[in-house]
């Protein structure tokens, strides 16, 4: 046993490190943006350039743009990423969709989509969650009936996040209504722009446009569109059910915000001593801290035990789970720290002018994001259903 | 012992319930929230009219005589339909300080509270005190016959739409804190207004050289700090109060949703750890009327005695409204968090909530001081 990463991955980590620091956007850099402030352009604009350098789908088999990278590898460069603080990357295309198609995928589907997935010239969205089907998604009602070479589709999908900017979706969608639930599933590629697709924002109580419903009403999708046989679209969601559970534990970038909190507290006016020193705060600081420790070791071991491009197991479950905890704590200590500068709320969707002037941004952001982070025990498979899976899978229980 | 609400006390709840469903249901209040101006004097005109305004005010103000249990019941059902009416800023901060006071200018006002003409905000917080301050920055310097405020106040909630302010001042002339009562629009005072998670709106408040005549102090020369910690114990207990509304609603609710949402072919309220959540939540809410209630009852008590039974509320309801709105967010799923459905704006209300005069931690150690500590004074 051996805490340490070898000279290989070591000079890998630094030359990761020179790339980023290199090539870092300049119009990223040295910004207080958060995420719902993104653009459009400012995720593509980073996309694009681990694109160019060939670094945007570790993962991906070598023939569609994978690098080739050890498990470990990947995993270092997520930290590297989060370590500088670098705009999110989307999963839609590159972690979702991607793995679909070059799995279970035609020959002309790799070709036409897997190229623009990786450059960036296709923007994904996820339709999966329907009104009446979450955590039980394979319930799902959006129907598409054949018709000669084309499916009708007809239905409505909802939580779709950043689906306002997305040129395609991948749906999940019922094909035969008399088969039982997970048997009549087909998983559809529909090219947004199609008529009779309407998107509209869903705004959330933080204030921010971030997810959307997707409304189907007799759009015509080609069969070719279809990826995998018809009725067993199940196999590719599951498949990319396990792929999206895989980076959700987030022990990086929970890191860092952890970092930025220690150093809110540590320098900010709004008390003397500074909220750090007061053992009360700092004990529950601590606390985080040393659960992500663990969490970041527990990852490492589950990574190097799996099998190289393997889908992960049901373990990931486990850094679900334990991720979004502990990143809706994190959360909760910075809403507790900004104090009563924690209330103001600068997003309120209205014409009054923001409050530049109250308390510091981290202080103003608090409660934003705090409300924000609910969701991370609620998508990509809820923790009680994560917490089913572990009884069954794990503890065959 | 006795835990009945007097026929009165369950006439005004009833009066105040009836209109409070029909002026603030949940659309109105997103409406009026949305709107600018976002405050309608209409609304705090029909509380004066049933009396609402009045009911904690003694006959001799034009009241009716109540008092720490009036208060409760209306914080009460103005959290179970989120209220964003200045009650708790007008009401139990600036009349708790205008009854208590001296001369015949506070008497004024607390007559124009019961009248819905005064409206008022508390500026005490400042950006340098987290949440209780412990020095104060602003000061009131004498200068002959009158004082010249300067300082900053932080996050007064309700401000622009107060017409008089609380605020709270160091006179360098002598020790201790002075309080003094305002008119929000006198030369020299310049706000930053701006909303709040919860649709209600605050201001930080800048006075330079703000003129204030002798009328304007509630206490003698620095000696108002036990007055300030009296009116804070009995706003955190009718905040409290007010969360008791706000944690109704979201089990409610949560409850109710459980029993109508259907997924793998059940009801949401038949999976056991959902159930088991919802017991939980039952709990916390059990235990956060007790403690709301002993507090209420215990304001009248010594200043010791009050402070720890405050203290003890406001913990334990702290960590109700964490625990019964997270629960509730987390059983409805993404619909809790959408903008246009009630439960997620009660579960940022509980939020608010939790971090008003001070959090656990904060009372904790009030508590244990107060408690473990013979020769310790409240603070």
């Amino acid at each position: 046993m051996n805490l340490e990463l070898c000279a290989t991955d070591l000079a890998f980590r630094d030359e990761v490190r020179r790339f980023i620091e290199a090539e870092y956007p300049q119009a990223l850099r040295n910004q207080e943006v958060e995420p719902d402030e993104l653009t459009k352009e400012d995720y593509l604009l980073w996309h694009r350039t681990l694109a160019r350098k060939g670094w945007i789908a570790p993962a991906w088999p070598k023939e569609h743009g994978g690098t080739g990278w050890t498990a470990l590898q990947r995993y270092i460069f997520g930290q590297e990423l989060a370590r500088y603080d670098t705009v999110p990357l989307l999963p839609f295309g590159i972690n979702m969709v991607g793995p679909v198609i070059y799995t279970f995928g035609t020959p002309e589907q790799k070709q036409r989509f897997l190229p623009p997935t990786f450059s960036g010239d296709i923007w994904w969205c996820q339709g999966y969650s329907e009104p009446g089907a979450g955590s039980d998604l394979a319930s799902l009602k959006t129907r598409a009936e054949r018709n000669g070479d084309e499916y009708i589709v007809n239905g409505q999908k909802t939580w779709t996040t950043l689906a306002q900017h997305a040129d395609w979706g991948f749906f999940l969608v019922r094909t035969n209504p008399a088969a039982k639930a997970q048997e009549g599933i087909s998983f559809l590629l529909i090219d947004l722009r199609s008529p009779g697709v309407t998107v509209r924002p869903l705004i959330t109580i933080d204030g921010t446009h971030e997810v959307n419903e997707i409304w189907l009403e007799n759009v015509r999708v080609p069969v070719e569109n279809r990826v995998f046989r018809e009725n067993e679209g199940w196999t590719c969601a599951k498949f990319l059910l396990e792929h999206e559970r895989s980076g959700i534990a987030r022990v990086a970038r929970s890191q860092r915000a952890l970092e930025h909190l220690i150093d809110f507290c540590a320098t900010d006016e709004m008390s003397s001593p500074p909220l750090l020193q007061d053992p009360y705060f700092a004990r529950k600081v601590a606390e985080v801290q040393i659960e992500l420790l663990a969490l970041e070791y527990t990852e490492l071991r589950l990574l190097t035990a799996a099998t190289e491009h393997q889908a992960p197991g049901p373990e990931s479950s486990l850094l679900k789970i334990k991720g979004s905890e502990l990143q809706q704590r994190i959360t909760e200590l910075a809403r507790e720290a900004a104090g009563h500068y924690g209330i103001v709320f600068p997003h309120r969707r209205d014409t009054r002018a923001q409050p530049h002037e109250a308390g510091s941004s981290a202080a103003r952001r608090a409660a934003r994001v705090y409300l924000n982070t609910r969701k991370v025990s609620i998508y990509g498979g809820s923790n009680e259903i994560q917490r089913n899976i572990i009884a069954k899978r794990i503890l065959n229980l | 012992m006795n835990f009945e609400f007097t026929e009165e006390q369950s006439m005004l709840r009833q009066a105040l319930s009836a209109y409070l469903n029909d002026t603030c249901a949940f659309e109105k209040r997103q409406a009026l929230v949305r709107s600018q101006p976002d405050w309608r004097p209409e609304i705090w005109r029909g509380l004066v009219d049933l009396g609402i305004l009045g009911a904690s005010f003694p006959e001799a103000l034009g009241g009716t005589g109540g008092g720490a249990i009036e208060n409760l019941i209306v914080m009460e059902e103005s959290g179970k339909v989120l209220s964003i009416e200045p009650y708790l800023e007008t009401v139990v901060i600036g009349g708790g300080f205008l009854q208590r006071a001296r001369g015949s200018r506070a008497e004024e006002l607390a007559r124009g509270i019961v009248a819905g003409e005064v409206v008022l905000a508390f500026a005490h917080t400042e950006p340098h005190s987290r949440q209780t301050p412990v020095q104060l920055q602003t000061t009131a310097s004498r200068s002959g016959s009158h004082y010249l405020l300067n300082g900053h106040k932080a996050v007064v909630i309700a401000a622009p739409w107060a017409t008089h302010l609380i605020v709270t001042a160091h006179t360098p002339g002598a020790p201790g804190v002075s309080a003094f009562v305002i008119d929000r629009r006198l030369p020299g005072i310049t706000t930053c207004d701006y909303p709040t998670v919860d649709g209600r709106v605050a201001s930080d408040i800048y006075f330079e050289n703000v003129r204030l005549d002798d009328t304007a102090l509630l206490t003698e020369e620095g000696a108002a700090l036990p007055l300030i910690e009296q009116v804070i114990d009995e706003a955190t207990a009718a905040v409290c109060a007010e969360a008791l509304g706000v944690m109704r609603e979201l089990h409610q609710r949560t409850l109710e949703y459980s029993r109508q949402r259907k997924q793998f072919g059940r009801r949401l309220g038949e999976f056991q750890v959902l159930q088991h959540r919802m017991v939980d939540m039952l709990m916390h809410l059990e235990q956060s009327i007790s403690a709301t209630y002993v507090a209420t009852l215990r304001l009248g008590q010594d200043p010791r005695e009050r402070a720890a039974a405050v203290s003890a509320a406001k913990a334990i309801v702290t960590k109700a409204c964490a625990f019964i709105g997270q629960g509730a967010i987390q059983i409805h799923g993404g619909i809790g968090l959408a903008e246009e459905f009630a439960l997620g704006h009660y579960f940022k209300r509980a939020t608010v909530i939790e971090g008003l005069f001070g959090s656990v931690d904060d009372h904790l150690r009030r508590y244990a001081q107060l408690s473990f500590n013979p020769r310790a004074l409240p603070a």
